[in-house]
């Protein structure tokens, strides 16, 4: 009993010193979970609780991903640089704190064991994926993919995320986005200018083929 | 300080006329008169190589893509024969496709041919090791070594239907007429570098790496061209970069931009010249005696030349 109260005080003060820390420091395993009470909904709910992601609904893994990465998308999904109906009124009801303990949290969790099953393409599509990404279409100014994203698009660094492994829909989305300009929070216009060269069968094709790449990791650092 | 916007918008704008002139011009080269400023590169030939699928199935094909190979992953695939962390196609985008790239298909055409770098008549294999030479601070493979062979049967496939003997629209880095309005500033360019170069190449010049594969290359430092090497002088480096960076956005940056940063990034130490004979200014004297060089001389203070150290291996 003796020792099981003392557990209990601990317990009961470690609760009071977060409460009192407040905003300071946020419990992202808490959000992410169970939502922040002030109209953020679970995390989980839609990326999973390994953080792995749904790659049919086009809700894209964050586990594993580059904090300084994650951070950006939370913060400008709140400024609207990038323009998303579901995340919007998320990351607006997060406080800046709790958006930076979220990326640390997504980014330390473990890479999901199992990537998302490859969808089936057919062999020219992932001939032509397999040739924008790796070796891109000089003849309008578009390099390989993987000239930025890393080899296979494992990522590189805070600006450059992993494409390998991501959800075909999510990244499909995302080169639409750039296309129409509702996301515009790339670094010198670098994704607006690509995307702004790729037809839909280019954009179906590349998706695929990186979805159907071994998950990498958050990529290297200098 | 107050006049000097007034002069950079003055500069700016006679640099923005020609250009603009030189773009119309290359936008529709076939039909438009030449740009008034850049007759001479409006009437090259033009040129396109052919496409990868065209290789042969066959053991010329082989050596093709081979050499490809070599091209694409330098220190994957000729590690012996280099010694930084480039890769050929780091300064020849797209493979050694890419017009204003310094394209292979142009160069190849171009040989043999007397070079006063090293005052002989250089074959196109003697080119070859000097890059190994240079910009991949390693060491010359022989002339019928197989790297050679194979970046030679590469780059004699895409210059596949070429005329040879002449330069072609494209050859090179776009020099001609291609001056800095202002002379070129460390200050400024140093700004360019933090707001159009870090991203990728990183605060130091550094590059990035994944799995010690560099993605971005380095720019500067141990693991950077040599002083030898043909990008260490500025009016190479600005010419390229004027074309083809910030990479996959070229012509996009201004004249002065170009020229800043290049002077920026060729201020910065990198590995001594393997010409290097007594010291610096001898050195200096015998090979980089031109003002696109700071090889030897004094930038904010600092002697610039005096190499960086060996990496341990």
């Amino acid at each position: 009993m003796h020792i099981r109260n003392r557990r209990l005080i601990f317990g009961a003060s470690m609760v009071l010193c977060t409460a009192a820390a407040g905003a300071a420091t946020p419990d992202a395993a808490h959000i992410a979970a169970a939502g922040n009470g002030r109209g953020a909904p679970p995390c989980a709910s839609c990326h999973g609780v390994a953080g792995d992601g749904q790659a049919a609904a086009g809700f894209p893994r964050l586990a594993h991903l580059d904090a300084g990465y994650l951070q950006r998308q939370l913060d400008n999904f709140a400024d609207g640089s990038r323009a998303n109906a579901t995340m919007a009124p998320i990351a607006k009801s997060l406080t800046a704190a709790e958006r930076q303990a979220l990326a640390a949290y997504y980014a330390g969790m473990p890479l999901p064991a199992a990537t998302q099953p490859p969808v089936a393409d057919s062999g020219s599509d992932r001939a032509r994926g397999e040739q924008l990404a790796t070796r891109g279409r000089w003849s309008q100014q578009v390099p390989g993919c993987v000239q930025c994203h890393g080899p296979q698009g494992v990522g590189v660094g805070a600006h450059f995320p992993p494409l390998a492994g991501q959800s075909a829909l999510y990244i499909a989305n995302q080169l639409r986005a750039w296309r129409s300009g509702t996301r515009r929070n790339d670094p010198l216009g670098l994704m607006q200018h690509v995307a702004s060269a790729l037809d839909d069968a280019d954009i179906r094709a590349v998706s695929t083929w990186f979805a159907a790449q071994p998950a990498g990791g958050k990529g290297g650092k200098p | 300080m107050k006049p000097a916007p007034r002069i950079a918008l003055i500069a700016l704008a006679m640099v923005i006329v020609p250009w603009a002139a030189r773009s119309s011009g290359q936008a529709s080269r076939t039909t438009a008169a030449p740009a008034a400023t850049k007759p001479a590169a409006a009437a090259l030939p033009a040129f396109t190589p052919p496409p990868d699928s065209a290789i042969p199935d066959d053991p010329f094909g082989a050596l093709v893509r081979e050499g490809r190979d070599i091209f694409l992953d330098t220190p994957g695939h000729a590690k012996p024969y280099v010694g930084n962390g480039l890769s050929c196609s780091n300064c020849h985008l797209d493979a050694g496709r890419r017009a204003n790239s310094a394209p292979m298909w142009a160069a190849y055409v171009r040989y043999p041919r007397y070079r006063a770098k090293n005052g002989k008549v250089n074959t196109f294999a003697d080119r070859l090791r000097g890059c190994f030479q240079f910009s991949m601070n390693g060491k010359a493979p022989a002339a019928d070594s197989d790297v050679i062979r194979a970046l030679t049967a590469y780059s004699y496939w895409l210059a596949t239907g070429a005329p040879t003997g002449k330069n072609l629209a494209g050859y090179g880095y776009p020099k001609e007429g291609f001056t800095s309005p202002l002379p070129p500033s460390y200050a400024r360019g140093q700004q360019v570098y933090a707001s159009h170069c870090a991203l990728c190449h990183g605060t130091n010049g550094e590059g990035q790496q994944v799995a010690g594969k560099f993605v971005f290359p380095p720019l500067w430092g141990p693991q950077s061209f040599n002083w030898g090497a043909g990008m260490g002088n500025i009016d190479n480096a600005a010419a390229f970069i004027k074309a083809n960076m910030p990479f996959s956005r070229g012509d996009t940056l201004t004249d002065q931009d170009a020229w800043d940063v290049a002077m920026f990034m060729d201020a910065h130490e990198r590995p001594q010249d393997p010409r290097f004979k007594d010291s610096v200014a001898a050195t200096r004297k015998q090979h980089h005696d031109s003002k696109w060089s700071l090889y030897g001389t004094e930038v904010n203070g600092r002697l610039v030349g005096t190499g960086t150290p060996p990496r341990g291996r």
